[in-house]
């Protein structure tokens, strides 16, 4: 086994005397895909605030290869590698769609380059070449406001991948999107990240997809690990069938 | 494109009246001035800031040339460098507090850092003259004191000129990714900070610039009235930006120029049968939001941001 | 020393009475219509012209002189008659859900109408009336004197904030006001009319504004460019206090007035600028005030 890119530890946080991180403990190792699970409001977008900086835990640890990255920003923990696409699309509505992709490559320019002009060829290729992996390049001179919704979802993880992080964590990658293209689209999304070799980590509702594609499976229930480990093994589980696959 | 050509033919146009009615240069020269600090305006519009304080940066560009040129600095050229300067450093400081604020608190900060400046200016009268304001001796070019009609054919050449540049300048800032950031702020500013941009820094950059802009315009404008006083950096000068700034919306980076153009030429002709100045640009402001919300940079649209989980 | 001290505190708290009748209606209007009224300041402007006029009205129309007071509260309900459903109606109720800088341009271009409206109609002098003052005359406690009026401004103020208190949590209005504070979306869903809080709210703000402005005119007197100074002022204190806090703008009230009496006694020519620096030492340790309560958007 490789030894652990991102670490959690006892991670807890309420909302309102809600536990919705209840001493969360978490490894994701290096190259992995892992899937998390679990009802509605059991705090997995919780735990990716958590894990990207944007909430602070009111104890435990978040490591990036062994390193406290608990109290960064969401901007530094970009920086370190982390990248995340978001439950509901976090677009530039305003901007083209190839100006969102550009914009996230833009973010490894120094101080010069970011004063010449951000639409040039040598960028725009780049970002053209993530929208034709995602269907995406027709639609690349329309306002990402104008986009479906199943595409902003699309777009959303082409600007979290344009990021070239280490670990990408995605929040319901395939929702939004019709069944018919669900898998269609986790294959895109597979090829994508094991031809750039990042490690990801994805909440996920639809059973049939993470059944397929995660090489394990964290169960997660009223903010706490429920059982975590292989999905054939986790599907079994009573408890699991119970609170999630029953519900769904 | 069309953008620029409609600017081209508009700086043409303004040339070609100004150099064939020498009595419209002072006028026009003025209207560029504030146009710049208009411009300012617009560049944090952007971004969904409203600055409804900014003449403060012109009044410290207008000020900053008179003391220089009371203390010996008289060549044109150096004065408004200098000037501009000037009011650059005091934005990078005030910028520095007010990039962590947005909307009302962007809005109000801004004009109660502009009220302090103004009672400033009109209090300490042995430093600025108080409300009087200070007289600001007539520039040299390289030298060469010219009289007084060379001298306004000189000034509106001159910020022809500047408008040019700054028109180069400020679009290819847009189009750069800093200045592409700056417009992400007002859409989605989680989004940047998770892709690693730091939204602080994009907005201290917009902010520092149109500080700057509006110093440049100030600077002009102490020249061209040979007088400063405190009344530039009162707010009902901060609302005629934001409303050249508005107006300026529908026609890119030449929109504030011809907006100013515009708004001066009223003000001129309004001038002569009412004083009631402040009235018709906040019912202009009221039309142009309700009338022509096209000048409004998608301000009209709903809250800013994504929506709840 | 205590000499010196009581009445500067008398005089600081009879401040803070005024800023705080001004500064908890701009937060008022602000937490139930969710709009930073930019010309709030005008209306405490043109309620104190009001006020002076009427009054000056009334001692030379040989009126009984006590009549001077009603005339204070009368021409500020005067004024939130007029211009409160007038200006929510055709105005704010406009910019409802959209974008907060669109409801700054609004409101601002409504303050530079009022402004000059306001010099338009009561012309560029300064008013003076001050028979309120004058017939309540002073008390002599202790060796040091208090001005009686002062008196009557705190006592009002602690009554205001009481009352406002009480209204929200007793009356049946009230709770209809903070239920649309509390969620607009889900207390329209529940059948209230939200448009009628809001009309309200607004006019209850204007009318406490122009209170304030209308009580300040038997000390201070009137004249242009009041309407500019107390919005920013307003606004520091509202923004003291924690914007949409009502308790957060009283105690915000005192701290500025405070501060701002300590200036005029060590710098007093620090005087103005007192309250901007208070401010700014505030929200540089609180960004969004002192009574603010955290939220950050969920994504
Ligand atoms: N910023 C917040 N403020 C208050 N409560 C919150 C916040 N974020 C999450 N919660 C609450 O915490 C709990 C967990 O929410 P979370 O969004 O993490 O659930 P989830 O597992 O992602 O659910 P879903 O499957 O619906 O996306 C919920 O009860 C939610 O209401
Ligand atoms: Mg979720």
């Amino acid at each position: 086994m490789s030894k652990p890119l991102l670490k959690a530890e006892n991670l807890e946080i309420s909302f309102h005397g809600v536990k919705a991180a209840d001493g969360v403990n978490l490894e994701i190792n290096e190259g992995e895909f892992l899937a998390i699970i679990g009802p509605n409001g059991a705090g997995k977008t919780t735990l990716l605030n958590l894990c990207t900086g944007y909430l602070k835990p009111s104890a435990g640890h978040v490591y990036l290869d062994g390193k406290q990255i608990t109290h960064l920003s969401p901007r530094q923990i970009a920086k370190r590698g982390i990248a995340r696409a978001f439950q509901i699309p976090q677009l530039f509505t305003d901007h083209r769609v190839i100006d969102n992709v550009m914009l996230s490559n833009a973010a490894r320019l120094n101080l010069w380059q970011m004063l010449s002009p951000l639409d040039r060829p040598r960028y725009r290729d780049e970002a053209m070449e993530l929208l034709r992996m995602f269907n995406l390049a027709d639609h690349a001179n329309d306002l990402a406001s104008t986009l479906p919704e199943g595409r902003r979802k699309l777009l959303d993880i082409a600007v979290a991948l344009a990021l070239k992080p280490r670990l990408v964590l995605l929040d319901e990658p395939t929702s939004g999107v019709s069944a018919i293209e669900r898998f269609g689209l986790m294959e895109t999304l597979m090829t994508a990240l094991r031809q750039a070799k990042v490690t990801a980590l994805f909440v996920e509702h639809d059973m049939d997809v993470v059944r397929r594609y995660a090489e394990r499976v964290l169960v997660w229930n009223r903010g706490h690990v429920l059982t975590q480990g292989r999905p054939e093994e986790v599907f079994q589980d009573q408890r699991v069938i119970e609170t999630v696959v029953g519900a769904v | 494109m069309r953008m620029f050509l409609l600017g081209l033919a508009a700086l043409v146009i303004v040339a070609i009246a100004g150099i064939s009615a020498p009595w419209l240069q002072f006028l026009l020269s003025l209207a560029i001035a504030k146009g710049l600090a208009a411009l300012g305006v617009a560049i944090l519009l952007r971004a969904g800031l409203i600055s409804i304080g900014h003449a403060m940066f012109f009044a410290i560009g207008a000020y900053a040339t008179a003391f220089l040129t009371r203390n010996g600095i008289t060549d044109f050229v150096s004065l408004l460098i200098l000037s501009t300067l000037i009011a650059t450093a005091a934005g990078v400081v005030v910028g520095a507090f007010m990039v962590r604020y947005r909307a009302i608190f962007f809005a109000m900060l801004n004009l109660a850092v502009s009220m302090v400046l103004f009672s400033l200016l009109s209090k300490l009268y042995n430093i600025t003259g108080g409300t009087d304001g200070m007289r600001v001796a007539r520039a040299t070019f390289f030298g060469i004191a010219p009289g007084e009609q060379t001298f306004e054919l000189i000034v509106f050449l001159t910020s022809l000129v500047v408008v040019m540049l700054v028109g180069f300048a400020v679009s290819a800032y847009f189009r750069s990714p800093l200045g592409e950031a700056l417009k992400a702020v007002h859409t989605n500013e989680i989004r940047l900070e998770y892709i690693s941009i730091p939204v602080w820094g994009v907005l201290l950059v917009g902010y520092t610039i149109s500080a700057a802009l509006a110093g440049l315009g100030g600077s002009f404008a102490a020249m061209i009235i040979g007088h400063v006083l405190p009344e530039m950096a009162f707010w009902t000068e901060s609302g005629h930006l934001i409303l050249v700034a508005v107006l300026g919306g529908i026609g890119g980076v030449a929109g504030p120029f011809i907006g100013a153009i515009f708004l001066e030429l009223v003000h001129t002709f309004a001038a002569s049968f009412t004083d009631a100045w402040s009235m018709i640009v906040g019912a202009a402001l009221l039309f142009v939001i309700f009338f022509l919300p096209s000048g409004l940079y998608g301000l009209i649209n709903k809250k800013r941001g994504g929506s709840a989980v | 020393m205590l000499q010196v001290l009581i009445p500067l505190t008398v005089d600081a708290l009879a401040n803070a009475a005024i800023i705080f009748f001004v500064a908890v209606g701009l937060t008022l209007v602000f937490s139930v219509l969710r709009v930073l009224n930019v010309a709030h300041g005008s209306f405490y402007s043109i309620g104190a012209y009001a006020a002076a006029s009427l009054g000056l009205w009334v001692v030379s129309a040989g009126l009984p002189e006590w009549l001077t007071f009603p005339a204070l509260v009368l021409s500020a309900a005067f004024v939130a008659a007029i211009f409160g459903p007038f200006v929510e109606h055709l105005l704010i109720r406009w910019t409802y859900g959209k974008s907060e800088a669109l409801q700054i341009l609004v409101t601002f271009g409504l303050f530079l109408i009022l402004e000059d409206l306001q010099r338009i109609v009561f012309g560029v002098n300064s008013l003076y009336e001050d028979t309120p003052m004058r017939l309540l005359g002073s008390t002599m406690i202790g060796g040091i004197v208090y001005l009686n009026y002062q008196l009557l401004l705190i006592a009002l103020a602690i009554l205001t904030l009481v009352g406002l208190k009480l209204m929200i949590s007793h009356t049946r209005m009230g709770k209809l006001i903070a239920a649309v504070v509390a969620d607009r979306e889900i207390s329209q869903a529940l059948g209230i009319n939200t448009n009628r809080i809001f009309m309200l709210a607004f006019t209850l703000g204007v009318f406490l504004a122009a209170l304030g402005g209308a009580l300040a005119t038997p000390t201070t007197g009137v004249s242009p460019g009041l309407g500019a100074d107390t919005m920013v002022l307003a606004f520091a204190v509202a923004a003291i206090g924690g914007l949409g806090r009502i308790e957060g703008a009283a105690v915000a009230a005192i701290i500025v007035a405070l501060a701002r009496v300590l200036a005029i006694y060590y710098a007093p020519e620090l005087d103005a600028v007192a309250p901007y620096l208070v401010m700014l030492v505030v929200l540089l340790v609180r960004p969004y005030g002192l009574f603010h309560t955290d939220t950050t958007r969920r994504i």
